[in-house]
């Protein structure tokens, strides 16, 4: 199935969840925080919560700035 | 001398707010904090696989500074009180510094945009600090809204222009119960003087210090300039005269 990741269309793997898309962007899970289409999920519940099919995934972390 | 600032019933004994943006690199970002004796500095938000500029927030907690997340690059009150909630959760801070962004090429504060933002931040129980524009009656506005802070800018973002309108940051500080905070625009040392004798509480800035030649030396001046111009508000300056008046007594009497 496919969803929006940062912006990007990628392929997932059917029950793809919060925490799959984390890992697959290879960044390191502290200090990142990920909405999914327009709200945040907690960090709690990124097992759990599944993308959907065209989902919009963001995972955002703090950068240097302001 | 005691003399904190506080926001939001937080004390901080350094009224130098930092921007961690345009550092060459994180070893110059040390040094240059270090050397402005902040306490409290900002951070951006942005996708974790975009790259570049990671590695701030265990600089920062290493020297003990505390991030202070914002909201740059939004376009509108939605993508800011997004970004703010993201950044609640992945900082574990309920304090903003709120940015809504007109268009990019003055980075001017979005009024209409801005307003709705901070009251829907404010409702959701963040401490919102917003960087306004320098008029007073929007400043007011966000204070009326239960904001902690105003932070009107003295001239756009990273242009060094210094305070271009002294009597409307004179007006909003008059006016105000919660702290202003000049936001932007500061070039040099005597911006930053000038900020606090006019009244500010406090003076955030980046640029000036992160893109000067030598951005420690800079945020050296810096924390002197916030220093004395504090202490010249405190201690009341000479109204400003148009004719001479002797200093010395003449020496025929």
């Amino acid at each position: 199935m496919k969803a929006k990741v940062n912006g990007r269309v990628r392929e997932l793997a059917e029950g793809a969840t919060v925490a799959t898309v984390v890992a697959l962007l290879g960044t390191p899970p502290s200090g990142v925080a990920v909405a999914l289409d327009g709200e945040v999920v907690p960090r709690a519940a990124w097992d759990s919560t599944a993308v959907p099919e065209g989902g919009a995934v963001e995972v955002l972390t703090a950068v240097q700035g302001g | 001398m005691d003399d904190p600032l506080v926001i939001a019933g937080r004390e901080f004994r350094s009224r130098l707010v930092m921007g961690t943006g345009g550092a060459a690199n994180l070893a110059v970002l040390e040094r240059a904090l270090v050397a402005s004796g902040t306490e409290l500095t900002t951070v951006a938000m942005r996708r974790a696989d975009a790259g570049g500029g990671t590695g701030v927030l265990e600089l920062l907690r290493r020297l003990g500074i505390e991030a202070l997340p914002n909201t740059a690059g939004c376009r509108t009150a939605a993508e800011a009180v997004l970004t703010a909630r993201l950044a609640r959760e992945a900082l574990g801070t309920n304090w903003v510094k709120l940015e809504v962004h007109a268009d990019e090429r003055t980075l001017l504060p979005d009024p209409v945009e801005l307003l709705d933002a901070a009251e829907r931040l404010v409702d959701d129980g963040f401490v919102v600090l917003p960087y306004t524009s320098d008029d007073p009656v929007l400043a007011r506005r966000l204070e009326d809204l239960g904001c902690a802070t105003v932070m009107p800018l003295g001239s756009p973002i990273g242009t060094g222009l210094g305070i271009r309108n002294p009597h409307n940051i004179e007006l909003i500080v008059a006016r105000a119960s919660v702290p202003v905070i000049l936001d932007a625009g500061v070039g040099t040392a005597s911006d930053a003087a000038l900020a606090m004798e006019l009244g500010c509480s406090a003076v955030l800035l980046a640029t000036a210090v992160t893109r000067a030649q030598d951005p420690e030396r800079m945020a050296s001046a810096m924390r002197g300039a916030v220093e004395a111009g504090r202490l010249a508000r405190l201690a009341g300056r000479i109204p400003q005269r148009f004719w001479a008046q002797a200093s010395s007594p003449a020496l025929d009497r």
